[in-house]
């Protein structure tokens, strides 16, 4: 199923309908998205932006199938991940998904190459066999001088260029980074942004989460979001300057 | 490959822990504490109860021995002053009456035990003369290290020969070879045609009825026909201006049954047969049987106390571990997040705190038994107190602090599981 599947539907990664997430919170139901629709094809650069309470954090926990739609439809690289139970859910995110996160979120505990090989221990895959590869995500990174470094002896830059590599690691359908530069400053931003980009030139699929414009000027395109519901859509035909 | 991936598991494990080596060590020492008494206590009580069966033992399961002792209400005449003798005990019309009348009473074996000086030149020693019959050596373990027992010839014809004591040669003629001796005691000599060992035996040596409660470790074995002649049936005794006389005929019995089934029932048959013929309590019967199984009961009840005091030291180890895993949880929740992010499944975040606790459980309980084993390794050389470390106390200190582990790190675990991701990784 999955190569006559790939071959017509390669081209979408992400197709969501009707997508709805109803909370309740006490006695009160709060609808934070209110159907969505939204399809994201391979090698696209999109931006969420809106301000906070838009559903934006929602949308990209759906998307990173941290959470579940109440109702609606939500096709991963073709699988219907909707309703899939918790234990499933896990093995999606840790086969399909890299994540970059605003704090960075490395292990303390762990070196940087550790940090890197995270996702796959959980594909319960052989550390060694794949080492090399984790090597060479480290320099892709410009990190290979400091791979048995721990996280807190990193400036902030390089602890998210190790999460960046960590994110790769299991070669995703998908990258989803939340605020990825939202903790650094202005010459690391570009810096990150420009290995962000060059993934993207290799033909990967980034959603960024985003309340910076200057980030978002990097995207293919931008979503704007607004109490549930995408607002608009801005096609950017040049990423890397304003529209 | 799902063995290399327990491995980095563990690895794992060991490395958060490494990350906060006090607050780690800490946790571990309750267990530590745990396992390592455990050990120790249980050492010191098997050593214990073990002498105290070696004792008992060595006097013969199938044996019932029994003591004359001076009957209570001659104390209080002696107090009088006046000069006066008294005649109580085991007597040898006793020796034949048991030996017909009981049943299953193999051979009785009497003795006399009087404690005189024993010389050699100028060196003297206070120690007890025994007068017994060859067949001793039947009923007690008699330990030769030269020359021969007692024998019939000896008794017949009332030789004036002995065997000694190894303690006793070392204190009076540590040069000359005791087989080429003779020791005096009061105005005779005897000839030494044995040696014996009875370090080992040291606590069931024979005592006199009536000794001060002095241990007496030189001994001498004369034949029993030779006592008599020699020393009579009349004691005197010299205390503090008076005087008094003891006549008894034998001063202990040792009753071998033909097996240990008829032990009790002889004892109640002996005790009921001199009862009759006694008309002061003038004896005692000691079964080492009973003694033993006294012994075992004991033992057995040592042992439940132990255990308790285990299960509640374990008990509070396993809590302090429970407490600072539930702390570790509460700190860690956003790596939980991270994790689960990245593809760990709830079970899997189950297994990584699990194996935390176990390892520190385990890596005390490993501590605690290296411990455990070295306390009474040390308390024997220094308190020269017997200790014996069974192997299956170290299993079992070291498989309930195995056990504590799992069943205390199985709340923090699943609560660390139950964590929403989404929570998880807000939380700051």
């Amino acid at each position: 199923m999955s190569n006559s599947a790939s071959a017509t539907e390669t081209a979408e990664v992400i197709r969501i309908r009707n997508v709805e997430k109803i909370f309740q919170v006490g006695e009160v139901q709060v609808r934070a998205l209110r159907g969505i629709d939204l399809t994201i094809k391979k090698g696209e650069f999109v931006a969420i932006m809106g301000p906070s309470g838009s559903g934006k954090s929602t949308l990209l926990n759906i998307l990173g199938c941290l959470d579940r739609p109440t109702t609606g439809e939500y096709f991963l690289g073709g699988e219907d991940v909707a309703q899939m139970d918790d234990d499933t859910l896990s093995a999606v995110r840790g086969k399909r998904l890299g994540f970059i996160f605003q704090s960075y979120n490395l292990i303390a505990q762990l070196t940087v190459l550790e940090n890197i090989q995270v996702p796959l221990i959980y594909q319960q895959e052989d550390l060694e066999e794949h080492k090399d590869r984790c090597e060479e995500l480290g320099k892709l990174v410009g990190l290979s001088e400091r791979l048995d470094h721990r996280p807190n002896q990193l400036s902030g830059g390089q602890q998210q260029r190790v999460a960046i590599a960590r994110s790769l690691v299991n070669e995703p359908l998908m990258i989803l980074a939340d605020e990825p530069t939202g903790n650094l400053d202005s010459q690391t931003e570009i810096e990150v942004l420009e290995i962000i980009n060059d993934l993207n030139k290799e033909d990967r699929t980034i959603v960024l989460v985003t309340h910076d414009d200057i980030v978002s000027y990097h995207a293919h395109r931008v979503i704007h979001m607004k109490d549930g519901l995408i607002d608009r859509e801005v096609i950017n035909p040049n990423p890397g300057t304003k529209p | 490959m799902i063995s290399s991936h327990f491995l980095n598991t563990v690895q794992l494990g060991i490395k958060s822990l490494l990350l906060h080596k006090l607050r780690s060590g800490l946790t571990m020492l309750g267990i530590i504490f745990g396992v390592c008494s455990v050990i120790a206590m249980l050492a010191i009580g098997e050593g214990a109860s073990y002498e105290a069966q070696e004792r008992i033992k060595r006097l013969g399961s199938e044996n019932i021995i029994v003591n004359s002792i001076k009957p209570p209400e001659d104390n209080e005449q002696s107090s009088s002053g006046r000069s006066f003798s008294v005649e109580y005990g085991i007597t040898h019309q006793d020796v034949s009456r048991i030996q017909d009348t009981i049943p299953g009473v193999e051979r009785v074996v009497p003795m006399r035990i009087i404690r005189e000086n024993i010389r050699f030149d100028q060196s003297q020693e206070t120690g007890q003369v025994i007068g017994t019959l060859p067949s001793y050596s039947l009923v007690q373990n008699v330990d030769l290290v030269a020359g021969r027992f007692l024998t019939q010839t000896d008794e017949r014809f009332q030789r004036n020969v002995c065997v000694i004591t190894e303690d006793l040669v070392r204190k009076i003629f540590p040069y000359q070879d005791p087989l080429q001796s003779a020791v005096r005691v009061k105005d005779s000599y005897y000839d030494i045609v044995g040696v014996v060992d009875e370090t080992g035996t040291s606590k069931q040596r024979p005592q006199m009825g009536d000794s001060q409660g002095e241990a007496v470790d030189n001994n001498i074995y004369i034949p029993l026909s030779t006592a008599r002649s020699r020393f009579g049936e009349m004691l005197i005794k010299r205390s503090s201006g008076s005087m008094s006389a003891e006549r008894v005929e034998l001063h202990r019995l040792i009753v071998r049954m033909a097996n240990p089934k008829a032990v009790i029932s002889g004892e109640q048959q002996i005790q009921h047969l001199l009862n009759h013929f006694h008309e002061k309590k003038d004896f005692e019967l000691i079964v080492p049987l009973q003694l033993l199984r006294e012994a075992e009961a004991t033992k057995r009840m040592f042992n439940v106390v132990l255990g308790s005091i285990a299960a509640i030291s374990l008990l509070v180890g396993g809590i302090g571990i429970m407490n600072i895993m539930l702390a570790t949880v509460t700190e860690r929740t956003r790596e939980i997040g991270v994790r689960r992010a990245l593809g760990a499944k709830r079970q899997d975040i189950i297994v990584q705190f699990l194996i935390e606790t176990i390892v520190l459980s385990i890596g005390g309980g490993l501590i605690g038994v290296l411990l455990g084993i070295l306390v009474p390794v040390f308390v024997s050389y220094f308190t020269e107190m017997k200790t014996i470390i069974t192997a299956w106390s170290v299993f079992l200190a070291f498989g309930i602090s195995g056990i504590t582990g799992i069943i205390f790190g199985i709340y923090p675990a699943s609560q660390a599981a139950k964590l929403d991701p989404i929570d998880a990784l807000r939380q700051e």
